[in-house]
């Protein structure tokens, strides 16, 4: 399992192909990523993602370590950047690494899951019209009922 | 102890951290006793639904116990992935 917390960008492409190898038992890989969406009626400027260090690290890697138990996962790998952002700029990724792709798939939506709302980051958004705190959403908190 | 206040809570607060001398027994006690300290603590209390607590980096509830507990943060929920 890797956990990286980090404000600099990542390479989707490496960090998959790095993931991806020395599973050879393993048939299915299955890689999300979150990316800095643009508003429509109100354009972000930003978003500023704010986090408790120490916490993140060891929230991050109880899921990780969960989703692996629970699917028996042959590896996990969860990126999660902090910082200033703007639209387009890829926040988050996770990878799961299964024998079927069932698993892999599955367990990659628990980590998104959990990842929303049980991981210790805060978004900002920074429009024209000016600054506010992402509000967290009730379906967000439901998600989590599925499992 | 510590205390650590992140998102709206720090800008409220207006630190991000600091130290605190309390006999509190629980979160919801401590929690009592900021609220009475001054009226940003008040107002970033008021409404305990619109709160989170870790306590030494653990997620918790109100009713947590403070005993031998290093560091409390308080935040709004969480807006992670």
């Amino acid at each position: 399992m890797r956990v990286v917390v980090q404000e600099q960008p990542f390479d989707i492409g490496a960090e998959t192909t790095t993931f991806a190898a020395g599973h050879k038992e393993m048939g299915a890989i299955v890689t999300f990523t979150g990316i800095v969406r643009d508003l429509p009626d109100d354009p972000l400027q930003a978003m500023e993602i704010e986090h408790y260090p120490g916490m993140t690290e060891a929230a991050l890697t109880e899921i990780a370590q969960t989703a692996i138990d629970r699917w028996a996962l042959g590896d996990a790998l969860v990126i999660h950047r902090y910082g200033r952002l703007v639209p387009g700029e890829m926040i988050m990724m996770v990878a799961t690494a299964s024998k079927h792709r069932k698993d892999a798939f599955e367990a990659a939506e628990y980590l998104m899951d959990y990842l929303k709302s049980r991981a210790p980051f805060w978004k900002r958004e920074i429009t024209d019209a000016g600054e506010s705190w992402v509000s967290s959403k009730a379906e967000d908190e439901d998600a989590l009922t599925r499992w | 102890m510590d205390v650590l206040y992140f998102a709206w809570v720090r800008e409220r607060i207006g630190i991000p951290r600091e130290k605190v001398e309390t006999s509190a027994a629980t979160v919801a006690d401590l929690v009592a006793e900021l609220r009475l300290r001054e009226e940003r603590y008040e107002l970033a209390f008021s409404d305990l639904t619109a709160l989170r607590v870790a306590v030494d980096q653990k997620l918790t509830d109100f009713d947590a116990p403070l005993g031998g507990v290093r560091e409390v943060a308080f935040f709004p929920p969480m807006t992670g992935g």
